[in-house]
Protein backbone atom coordinates (compact mmCIF):
# COMPACT_ATOMS: atom_id res chain seq x y z
CA UNK A 1 0.00 0.00 0.00
CA UNK A 2 1.50 3.57 -0.83
CA UNK A 3 -0.48 6.97 0.17
CA UNK A 4 1.77 8.95 -2.45
CA UNK A 5 1.92 9.01 -6.17
CA UNK A 6 6.02 9.61 -6.13
CA UNK A 7 6.83 6.12 -3.92
CA UNK A 8 6.58 2.73 -3.34
CA UNK A 9 6.18 1.74 0.14
CA UNK A 10 9.72 1.75 1.32
CA UNK A 11 11.01 -1.74 1.97
CA UNK A 12 13.59 -2.48 5.02
CA UNK A 13 17.11 -0.88 3.24
CA UNK A 14 14.70 2.44 2.04
CA UNK A 15 13.45 2.56 5.98
CA UNK A 16 17.21 2.67 7.21
CA UNK A 17 17.87 5.05 4.34
CA UNK A 18 15.07 7.29 5.24
CA UNK A 19 15.85 7.41 9.42
CA UNK A 20 19.55 8.76 8.39
CA UNK A 21 18.31 10.75 5.74
CA UNK A 22 15.89 12.14 8.81
CA UNK A 23 18.37 12.55 11.01
CA UNK A 24 20.95 14.24 8.68
CA UNK A 25 17.69 16.73 7.91
CA UNK A 26 17.34 17.75 11.69
CA UNK A 27 21.16 17.87 12.36
CA UNK A 28 20.92 20.57 9.46
CA UNK A 29 17.97 22.16 10.29
CA UNK A 30 19.34 22.71 13.52
CA UNK A 31 22.84 23.62 12.63
CA UNK A 32 21.33 26.87 11.15
CA UNK A 33 19.15 27.37 13.94
CA UNK A 34 22.05 27.60 16.02
CA UNK A 35 24.07 29.63 13.63
CA UNK A 36 20.87 32.12 13.75
CA UNK A 37 21.30 32.34 17.52
CA UNK A 38 24.93 32.46 18.16
CA UNK A 39 25.26 35.48 15.47
CA UNK A 40 22.31 37.16 17.22
CA UNK A 41 24.14 36.68 20.46
CA UNK A 42 27.49 37.95 18.80
CA UNK A 43 25.85 40.94 17.89
CA UNK A 44 24.44 41.73 21.16
CA UNK A 45 21.30 40.66 20.17
CA UNK A 46 20.01 39.11 23.22
CA UNK A 47 20.39 41.30 25.58
CA UNK A 48 17.82 42.47 28.12
CA UNK A 49 17.76 45.87 26.52
CA UNK A 50 16.38 44.37 23.56
CA UNK A 51 13.87 42.28 24.71
CA UNK A 52 12.62 43.46 28.03
CA UNK A 53 10.41 45.83 26.36
CA UNK A 54 8.20 43.21 25.81
CA UNK A 55 7.54 42.03 29.08
CA UNK A 56 7.13 45.50 30.76
CA UNK A 57 3.02 46.16 31.08
CA UNK A 58 3.20 49.22 29.45
CA UNK A 59 4.72 48.08 26.18
CA UNK A 60 2.62 45.51 26.08
CA UNK A 61 -0.46 47.24 26.45
CA UNK A 62 0.71 49.38 23.11
CA UNK A 63 1.57 46.05 21.20
CA UNK A 64 -2.68 44.85 22.19
CA UNK A 65 -3.68 48.14 21.36
CA UNK A 66 -2.19 48.06 18.41
CA UNK A 67 -3.27 44.33 18.03
CA UNK A 68 -6.52 45.49 18.79
CA UNK A 69 -6.53 48.19 15.97
CA UNK A 70 -5.20 45.78 13.88
CA UNK A 71 -8.23 43.76 14.15
CA UNK A 72 -10.85 46.56 14.25
CA UNK A 73 -9.32 47.33 10.76
CA UNK A 74 -9.38 43.86 9.37
CA UNK A 75 -13.30 43.43 10.53
CA UNK A 76 -14.29 46.89 9.56
CA UNK A 77 -12.83 45.89 5.95
CA UNK A 78 -14.03 42.45 5.81
CA UNK A 79 -17.58 43.41 5.98
CA UNK A 80 -17.65 46.46 3.95
CA UNK A 81 -15.53 43.97 1.48
CA UNK A 82 -18.86 41.32 2.10
CA UNK A 83 -21.03 44.06 0.88
CA UNK A 84 -18.48 45.45 -2.43
CA UNK A 85 -18.37 41.29 -2.79
CA UNK A 86 -22.18 40.55 -2.73
CA UNK A 87 -22.82 43.38 -4.93
CA UNK A 88 -20.53 42.80 -7.62
CA UNK A 89 -20.15 39.17 -7.47
CA UNK A 90 -24.14 38.75 -8.00
CA UNK A 91 -23.49 41.61 -10.68
CA UNK A 92 -21.24 39.34 -12.79
CA UNK A 93 -23.86 37.01 -12.63
CA UNK A 94 -26.69 39.41 -14.13
CA UNK A 95 -29.10 38.53 -16.96
CA UNK A 96 -28.20 42.16 -17.80
CA UNK A 97 -25.22 42.40 -19.82
CA UNK A 98 -24.37 45.98 -19.14
CA UNK A 99 -24.67 45.36 -15.39
CA UNK A 100 -22.08 42.49 -16.18
CA UNK A 101 -19.62 44.10 -17.66
CA UNK A 102 -19.64 46.94 -15.25
CA UNK A 103 -19.30 44.10 -12.27
CA UNK A 104 -16.48 42.38 -14.50
CA UNK A 105 -14.24 45.49 -15.35
CA UNK A 106 -14.76 47.01 -11.40
CA UNK A 107 -13.83 43.05 -9.58
CA UNK A 108 -10.92 42.65 -12.81
CA UNK A 109 -9.26 46.18 -12.12
CA UNK A 110 -9.17 46.02 -8.20
CA UNK A 111 -8.26 42.54 -8.61
CA UNK A 112 -4.65 43.13 -10.74
CA UNK A 113 -4.10 46.84 -9.30
CA UNK A 114 -1.40 46.27 -6.04
CA UNK A 115 -3.15 46.80 -2.69
CA UNK A 116 -0.40 49.34 -1.45
CA UNK A 117 -1.04 51.19 -4.47
CA UNK A 118 -4.99 51.80 -3.63
CA UNK A 119 -4.14 52.20 0.08
CA UNK A 120 -1.55 54.93 -0.69
CA UNK A 121 -4.13 56.92 -3.38
CA UNK A 122 -6.68 56.62 -0.80
CA UNK A 123 -4.66 58.18 1.83
CA UNK A 124 -2.89 61.00 -0.05
CA UNK A 125 -6.45 62.29 -1.54
CA UNK A 126 -8.44 61.87 1.17
CA UNK A 127 -6.50 61.20 4.67
CA UNK A 128 -7.50 64.79 6.09
CA UNK A 129 -11.42 64.01 6.02
CA UNK A 130 -11.45 60.47 6.93
CA UNK A 131 -7.53 59.80 8.90
CA UNK A 132 -5.39 57.04 7.90
CA UNK A 133 -7.25 54.14 9.54
CA UNK A 134 -9.99 54.67 7.15
CA UNK A 135 -7.74 54.95 4.09
CA UNK A 136 -6.37 51.64 5.36
CA UNK A 137 -9.83 49.91 5.89
CA UNK A 138 -11.20 51.48 2.31
CA UNK A 139 -8.29 50.31 0.13
CA UNK A 140 -8.68 46.37 1.99
CA UNK A 141 -12.21 46.58 1.32
CA UNK A 142 -12.04 47.40 -2.49
CA UNK A 143 -9.02 44.74 -2.82
CA UNK A 144 -10.69 41.91 -0.67
CA UNK A 145 -14.36 42.86 -2.42
CA UNK A 146 -12.78 42.04 -5.39
CA UNK A 147 -11.57 38.81 -4.46
CA UNK A 148 -14.68 38.32 -2.46
CA UNK A 149 -17.19 39.07 -5.49
CA UNK A 150 -15.14 36.04 -7.36
CA UNK A 151 -16.15 33.81 -4.20
CA UNK A 152 -19.47 34.59 -4.48
CA UNK A 153 -20.06 34.04 -7.75
CA UNK A 154 -18.07 30.56 -7.54
CA UNK A 155 -20.11 30.07 -4.45
CA UNK A 156 -23.36 30.75 -6.20
CA UNK A 157 -22.28 28.76 -9.33
CA UNK A 158 -21.49 25.82 -7.42
CA UNK A 159 -25.23 25.54 -6.19
CA UNK A 160 -26.60 22.85 -8.48
CA UNK A 161 -28.28 23.74 -11.04
CA UNK A 162 -31.77 21.89 -10.63
CA UNK A 163 -31.89 24.49 -7.36
CA UNK A 164 -32.25 28.07 -9.83
CA UNK A 165 -34.37 25.80 -12.16
CA UNK A 166 -36.98 24.47 -9.48
CA UNK A 167 -36.80 27.98 -8.03
CA UNK A 168 -37.85 29.74 -11.91
CA UNK A 169 -40.12 26.60 -12.60
CA UNK A 170 -42.55 27.59 -9.13
CA UNK A 171 -42.53 30.88 -10.53
CA UNK A 172 -40.17 33.11 -8.63
CA UNK A 173 -38.16 35.87 -10.33
CA UNK A 174 -34.95 36.11 -10.62
CA UNK A 175 -34.15 38.04 -7.61
CA UNK A 176 -36.08 35.99 -5.23
CA UNK A 177 -34.37 32.57 -6.85
CA UNK A 178 -31.16 34.22 -5.64
CA UNK A 179 -32.13 35.65 -2.41
CA UNK A 180 -34.44 33.17 -0.89
CA UNK A 181 -33.17 29.95 -2.95
CA UNK A 182 -29.12 30.17 -4.18
CA UNK A 183 -27.72 32.50 -1.57
CA UNK A 184 -28.37 30.54 1.26
CA UNK A 185 -26.65 27.77 0.29
CA UNK A 186 -24.35 29.38 -1.63
CA UNK A 187 -23.00 30.78 1.81
CA UNK A 188 -22.21 27.86 3.14
CA UNK A 189 -20.07 26.68 0.31
CA UNK A 190 -18.39 30.14 0.73
CA UNK A 191 -17.70 30.53 4.04
CA UNK A 192 -14.23 28.53 4.36
CA UNK A 193 -13.31 31.14 2.20
CA UNK A 194 -14.44 34.01 3.46
CA UNK A 195 -12.79 33.11 6.63
CA UNK A 196 -9.42 32.40 4.57
CA UNK A 197 -9.90 35.81 2.97
CA UNK A 198 -10.17 37.39 6.46
CA UNK A 199 -6.52 35.84 7.80
CA UNK A 200 -5.37 37.51 4.11
CA UNK A 201 -7.02 40.62 5.19
CA UNK A 202 -5.46 40.34 8.61
CA UNK A 203 -2.04 39.88 7.04
CA UNK A 204 -2.16 43.16 4.89
CA UNK A 205 -3.23 45.58 7.59
CA UNK A 206 0.23 45.56 8.24
CA UNK A 207 0.12 47.65 5.25
CA UNK A 208 -0.87 50.38 7.69
CA UNK A 209 2.89 51.03 8.15
CA UNK A 210 3.71 52.90 5.23
CA UNK A 211 1.03 55.60 5.90
CA UNK A 212 1.00 55.00 9.68
CA UNK A 213 -1.97 54.19 10.29
CA UNK A 214 -2.62 52.69 14.03
CA UNK A 215 -2.02 49.07 14.40
CA UNK A 216 0.32 46.40 15.28
CA UNK A 217 3.14 47.23 13.00
CA UNK A 218 2.44 50.94 14.08
CA UNK A 219 2.82 50.08 17.30
CA UNK A 220 6.26 48.18 16.78
CA UNK A 221 7.59 51.42 15.21
CA UNK A 222 7.19 53.49 17.99
CA UNK A 223 8.75 50.68 20.28
CA UNK A 224 11.57 50.22 18.12
CA UNK A 225 11.68 53.96 17.39
CA UNK A 226 11.95 54.52 21.27
CA UNK A 227 14.52 50.94 22.42
CA UNK A 228 16.11 50.50 18.53
CA UNK A 229 15.66 46.89 19.07
CA UNK A 230 14.10 46.54 15.28
CA UNK A 231 15.41 42.98 14.85
CA UNK A 232 13.59 41.96 18.06
CA UNK A 233 10.66 44.16 17.18
CA UNK A 234 10.05 42.63 14.15
CA UNK A 235 10.45 38.75 15.41
CA UNK A 236 7.92 39.72 17.93
CA UNK A 237 5.67 41.46 15.13
CA UNK A 238 5.98 37.87 13.44
CA UNK A 239 5.12 35.89 16.44
CA UNK A 240 2.01 37.61 17.36
CA UNK A 241 0.47 37.33 13.20
CA UNK A 242 1.88 33.68 12.99
CA UNK A 243 -0.44 32.57 16.30
CA UNK A 244 -3.36 35.07 15.11
CA UNK A 245 -3.57 32.93 11.68
CA UNK A 246 -2.82 30.46 12.42
CA UNK A 247 -6.24 30.11 15.14
CA UNK A 248 -7.62 31.89 12.32
CA UNK A 249 -6.53 28.45 10.04
CA UNK A 250 -7.91 26.31 12.68
CA UNK A 251 -11.06 28.03 12.28
CA UNK A 252 -10.97 27.42 8.29
CA UNK A 253 -10.65 23.93 8.82
CA UNK A 254 -12.77 23.32 10.87
CA UNK A 255 -15.57 24.76 8.85
CA UNK A 256 -15.18 22.76 5.76
CA UNK A 257 -14.84 19.57 8.10
CA UNK A 258 -18.38 20.79 9.71
CA UNK A 259 -19.76 21.90 6.23
CA UNK A 260 -17.85 19.42 4.15
CA UNK A 261 -16.67 20.43 0.33
CA UNK A 262 -13.44 21.85 -0.55
CA UNK A 263 -11.89 25.46 -0.85
CA UNK A 264 -13.63 27.12 -3.99
CA UNK A 265 -11.02 27.62 -6.71
CA UNK A 266 -10.55 31.17 -7.79
CA UNK A 267 -8.08 31.14 -10.84
CA UNK A 268 -6.87 34.33 -13.13
CA UNK A 269 -9.48 35.66 -15.26
CA UNK A 270 -7.47 34.50 -18.79
CA UNK A 271 -8.40 31.21 -17.70
CA UNK A 272 -11.65 31.25 -16.11
CA UNK A 273 -13.36 29.63 -19.39
CA UNK A 274 -11.48 26.94 -20.24
CA UNK A 275 -11.71 26.73 -15.85
CA UNK A 276 -14.90 26.18 -16.68
CA UNK A 277 -15.25 24.39 -20.11
CA UNK A 278 -13.43 21.94 -17.67
CA UNK B 1 -2.82 62.53 -20.10
CA UNK B 2 0.21 65.00 -20.44
CA UNK B 3 0.77 64.60 -17.14
CA UNK B 4 1.69 60.96 -18.18
CA UNK B 5 3.59 62.28 -20.91
CA UNK B 6 5.44 64.47 -19.36
CA UNK B 7 6.60 61.95 -16.68
CA UNK B 8 7.07 59.32 -18.81
CA UNK B 9 11.02 58.30 -17.66
CA UNK B 10 10.18 58.67 -14.26
CA UNK B 11 7.34 56.00 -14.36
CA UNK B 12 8.80 53.71 -16.92
CA UNK B 13 11.81 54.02 -14.48
CA UNK B 14 9.76 52.69 -11.72
CA UNK B 15 8.13 50.33 -13.86
CA UNK B 16 11.47 48.72 -14.86
CA UNK B 17 12.16 48.77 -11.11
CA UNK B 18 9.00 46.52 -10.57
CA UNK B 19 9.97 44.54 -13.33
CA UNK B 20 13.67 43.23 -11.49
CA UNK B 21 12.06 43.11 -8.39
CA UNK B 22 9.55 40.58 -9.99
CA UNK B 23 12.30 38.40 -12.22
CA UNK B 24 14.63 38.33 -9.12
CA UNK B 25 11.78 37.62 -6.78
CA UNK B 26 10.34 34.95 -9.28
CA UNK B 27 13.59 32.78 -9.79
CA UNK B 28 14.57 33.25 -5.70
CA UNK B 29 11.27 31.88 -5.09
CA UNK B 30 11.24 29.35 -7.93
CA UNK B 31 14.22 27.80 -6.22
CA UNK B 32 13.25 28.21 -2.64
CA UNK B 33 10.07 27.05 -3.65
CA UNK B 34 11.00 24.15 -5.63
CA UNK B 35 13.24 22.74 -2.75
CA UNK B 36 10.65 23.40 0.02
CA UNK B 37 8.19 21.40 -2.48
CA UNK B 38 10.46 18.53 -2.75
CA UNK B 39 11.14 18.57 1.12
CA UNK B 40 7.58 18.17 1.66
CA UNK B 41 6.81 15.38 -0.53
CA UNK B 42 9.49 13.55 -0.04
CA UNK B 43 9.21 10.15 1.99
CA UNK B 44 11.55 11.34 5.18
CA UNK B 45 9.07 12.02 7.63
CA UNK B 46 11.67 14.50 9.11
CA UNK B 47 11.97 16.70 5.89
CA UNK B 48 8.30 16.93 5.58
CA UNK B 49 8.06 18.14 8.81
CA UNK B 50 11.08 21.13 8.12
CA UNK B 51 9.45 22.17 5.01
CA UNK B 52 5.97 22.10 7.02
CA UNK B 53 7.50 24.21 9.55
CA UNK B 54 9.14 26.57 7.31
CA UNK B 55 5.80 26.80 4.93
CA UNK B 56 3.63 27.95 7.99
CA UNK B 57 5.99 30.23 9.72
CA UNK B 58 6.55 32.21 6.46
CA UNK B 59 3.60 32.24 5.22
CA UNK B 60 1.37 33.58 8.35
CA UNK B 61 3.94 36.09 8.68
CA UNK B 62 3.03 39.06 6.70
CA UNK B 63 5.64 40.45 3.73
CA UNK B 64 5.59 43.53 5.23
CA UNK B 65 7.29 41.98 8.64
CA UNK B 66 9.44 39.97 6.75
CA UNK B 67 10.73 42.93 5.00
CA UNK B 68 11.05 45.03 8.15
CA UNK B 69 13.10 41.86 10.05
CA UNK B 70 15.33 41.72 6.49
CA UNK B 71 15.63 45.82 5.84
CA UNK B 72 16.44 46.67 9.12
CA UNK B 73 17.50 43.50 11.49
CA UNK B 74 20.39 42.26 8.69
CA UNK B 75 22.35 45.14 9.18
CA UNK B 76 21.92 44.87 12.93
CA UNK B 77 23.52 41.70 12.48
CA UNK B 78 26.25 42.97 10.86
CA UNK B 79 25.32 41.37 7.19
CA UNK B 80 25.00 44.72 4.94
CA UNK B 81 23.40 44.27 1.62
CA UNK B 82 22.00 47.10 -0.39
CA UNK B 83 17.81 48.01 -0.39
CA UNK B 84 17.21 45.88 -3.05
CA UNK B 85 19.13 42.76 -1.90
CA UNK B 86 17.37 43.12 1.56
CA UNK B 87 13.98 43.94 0.68
CA UNK B 88 14.13 41.18 -2.08
CA UNK B 89 15.19 38.72 0.64
CA UNK B 90 12.47 38.62 2.20
CA UNK B 91 10.12 38.77 -0.87
CA UNK B 92 11.48 35.48 -1.89
CA UNK B 93 11.34 33.61 1.02
CA UNK B 94 7.54 34.92 1.52
CA UNK B 95 6.88 33.96 -2.23
CA UNK B 96 8.41 30.70 -2.12
CA UNK B 97 5.85 29.21 0.39
CA UNK B 98 3.13 29.87 -2.51
CA UNK B 99 5.44 28.62 -4.51
CA UNK B 100 6.01 25.38 -3.13
CA UNK B 101 2.49 25.26 -2.10
CA UNK B 102 1.32 25.66 -6.14
CA UNK B 103 3.92 22.14 -6.33
CA UNK B 104 2.40 20.41 -4.13
CA UNK B 105 -0.93 20.54 -4.98
CA UNK B 106 0.50 19.72 -8.68
CA UNK B 107 1.88 16.51 -7.84
CA UNK B 108 -1.18 15.43 -5.72
CA UNK B 109 -3.33 16.37 -8.08
CA UNK B 110 -1.82 13.34 -9.89
CA UNK B 111 -4.09 10.50 -9.50
CA UNK B 112 -2.47 7.89 -7.64
CA UNK B 113 -3.66 4.98 -10.10
CA UNK B 114 -1.39 6.63 -12.45
CA UNK B 115 1.31 5.80 -10.60
CA UNK B 116 0.63 2.50 -9.80
CA UNK B 117 -0.35 1.65 -13.41
CA UNK B 118 3.24 2.97 -14.18
CA UNK B 119 4.95 0.20 -11.70
CA UNK B 120 2.46 -2.54 -12.55
CA UNK B 121 3.62 -2.52 -16.46
CA UNK B 122 7.60 -2.54 -14.90
CA UNK B 123 8.34 0.77 -14.91
CA UNK B 124 11.48 1.57 -12.50
CA UNK B 125 11.12 4.47 -10.17
CA UNK B 126 12.61 7.22 -12.78
CA UNK B 127 10.89 6.20 -15.41
CA UNK B 128 7.69 6.51 -13.33
CA UNK B 129 8.43 9.80 -12.01
CA UNK B 130 9.82 11.70 -15.11
CA UNK B 131 7.58 10.00 -17.76
CA UNK B 132 4.21 9.43 -16.13
CA UNK B 133 4.19 11.63 -12.78
CA UNK B 134 5.82 14.71 -13.21
CA UNK B 135 4.15 16.04 -16.56
CA UNK B 136 0.84 15.29 -15.18
CA UNK B 137 2.10 17.42 -12.25
CA UNK B 138 3.89 19.95 -14.28
CA UNK B 139 0.12 21.23 -16.18
CA UNK B 140 -1.69 21.02 -12.84
CA UNK B 141 0.30 23.71 -11.74
CA UNK B 142 0.51 26.34 -14.49
CA UNK B 143 -2.79 27.85 -12.67
CA UNK B 144 -1.81 28.10 -9.54
CA UNK B 145 1.85 29.63 -9.97
CA UNK B 146 0.43 31.99 -12.44
CA UNK B 147 -1.90 33.00 -9.48
CA UNK B 148 1.29 32.88 -7.42
CA UNK B 149 3.56 35.20 -9.98
CA UNK B 150 0.42 37.89 -10.30
CA UNK B 151 0.64 38.10 -6.55
CA UNK B 152 3.71 38.71 -6.40
CA UNK B 153 3.59 41.46 -9.17
CA UNK B 154 1.10 43.13 -6.88
CA UNK B 155 3.69 42.56 -3.80
CA UNK B 156 6.70 44.47 -5.54
CA UNK B 157 4.75 47.77 -4.32
CA UNK B 158 5.79 46.58 -0.58
CA UNK B 159 9.09 47.98 -2.06
CA UNK B 160 7.78 51.51 -1.90
CA UNK B 161 7.36 51.52 1.87
CA UNK B 162 11.36 51.09 1.99
CA UNK B 163 12.66 53.78 -0.44
CA UNK B 164 12.84 51.70 -3.37
CA UNK B 165 11.15 53.95 -6.46
CA UNK B 166 9.56 51.17 -8.05
CA UNK B 167 6.04 52.13 -9.55
CA UNK B 168 3.81 52.63 -6.76
CA UNK B 169 6.70 54.72 -4.81
CA UNK B 170 6.64 57.06 -7.85
CA UNK B 171 2.38 57.02 -7.68
CA UNK B 172 2.83 58.96 -4.75
CA UNK B 173 5.45 61.36 -5.29
CA UNK B 174 3.28 62.42 -8.63
CA UNK B 175 -0.22 62.42 -6.55
CA UNK B 176 2.21 65.24 -4.63
CA UNK B 177 3.37 66.97 -6.44
CA UNK B 178 0.18 67.33 -9.33
CA UNK B 179 -2.37 67.15 -7.05
CA UNK B 180 -5.25 68.02 -10.03
CA UNK B 181 -4.19 65.17 -12.31
CA UNK B 182 -4.77 62.62 -9.81
CA UNK B 183 -7.05 60.56 -10.94
CA UNK B 184 -4.88 60.49 -14.46
CA UNK B 185 -1.95 59.34 -12.13
CA UNK B 186 -3.61 56.74 -10.72
CA UNK B 187 -5.31 55.09 -13.65
CA UNK B 188 -1.84 55.32 -15.63
CA UNK B 189 0.49 53.85 -12.97
CA UNK B 190 -2.74 51.36 -12.58
CA UNK B 191 -2.50 50.35 -16.48
CA UNK B 192 1.01 49.38 -16.14
CA UNK B 193 0.04 46.80 -12.97
CA UNK B 194 -2.69 45.45 -15.14
CA UNK B 195 -0.56 45.08 -18.38
CA UNK B 196 1.80 43.09 -16.64
CA UNK B 197 -0.80 41.05 -14.72
CA UNK B 198 -2.54 40.29 -17.99
CA UNK B 199 0.85 39.45 -19.72
CA UNK B 200 0.95 36.71 -16.91
CA UNK B 201 -2.30 35.11 -17.27
CA UNK B 202 -2.14 35.20 -20.79
CA UNK B 203 0.75 33.22 -20.88
CA UNK B 204 0.11 30.91 -18.37
CA UNK B 205 -3.57 30.30 -20.53
CA UNK B 206 -1.26 29.69 -23.47
CA UNK B 207 0.69 27.59 -21.64
CA UNK B 208 -2.17 25.16 -20.52
CA UNK B 209 -3.47 25.70 -23.98
CA UNK B 210 -0.40 23.91 -25.32
CA UNK B 211 0.24 21.27 -22.82
CA UNK B 212 -3.33 20.41 -22.72
CA UNK B 213 -3.68 16.65 -23.72
CA UNK B 214 -5.68 16.06 -26.06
Amino acid sequence: MSTSVLFDAPGPRARRRHRLLGVVTLVLALAVLALAVLRLQDRGQLTGAKWEVFVTPAYVQVLLEGLLDTLKAAVGAILLALVFGLVFGVGKLSANRLVRWVSWTVVEFFRAVPLLMLIVFVWTVWSETIGSLWSLIIGLALYNGAVLAEVFRAGIQAVPKGQSEAAMAIGLRPGQTMRIVLLPQGIKIMLPSIVSQFIVALKDTSLGYVILAPGLTYAGKLIWGEFDNRLATGLVLAAIYIVANGLLSLVVTWLQRRLGGKPLEIVPAQMQSQAEAR
Amino acid sequence: MDVLIDNASAILDGFWLTIRLLVVNSVGALVLGTLMASLRLSPVPVMRAVAAVYITVFRNTPLLVLIVITYFGLPELGITPGFFTRISIAMSIYTSTFIAEALRSGVNAVPLGQAEAARSIGMPFTMTLTQVVLPQAVRATVPPMASVLIALTKNTSLAAGFGLAEATYRLKGLVNDYASDRWVIFFGIALGYIVIVEVISFGAARLERRWRVA
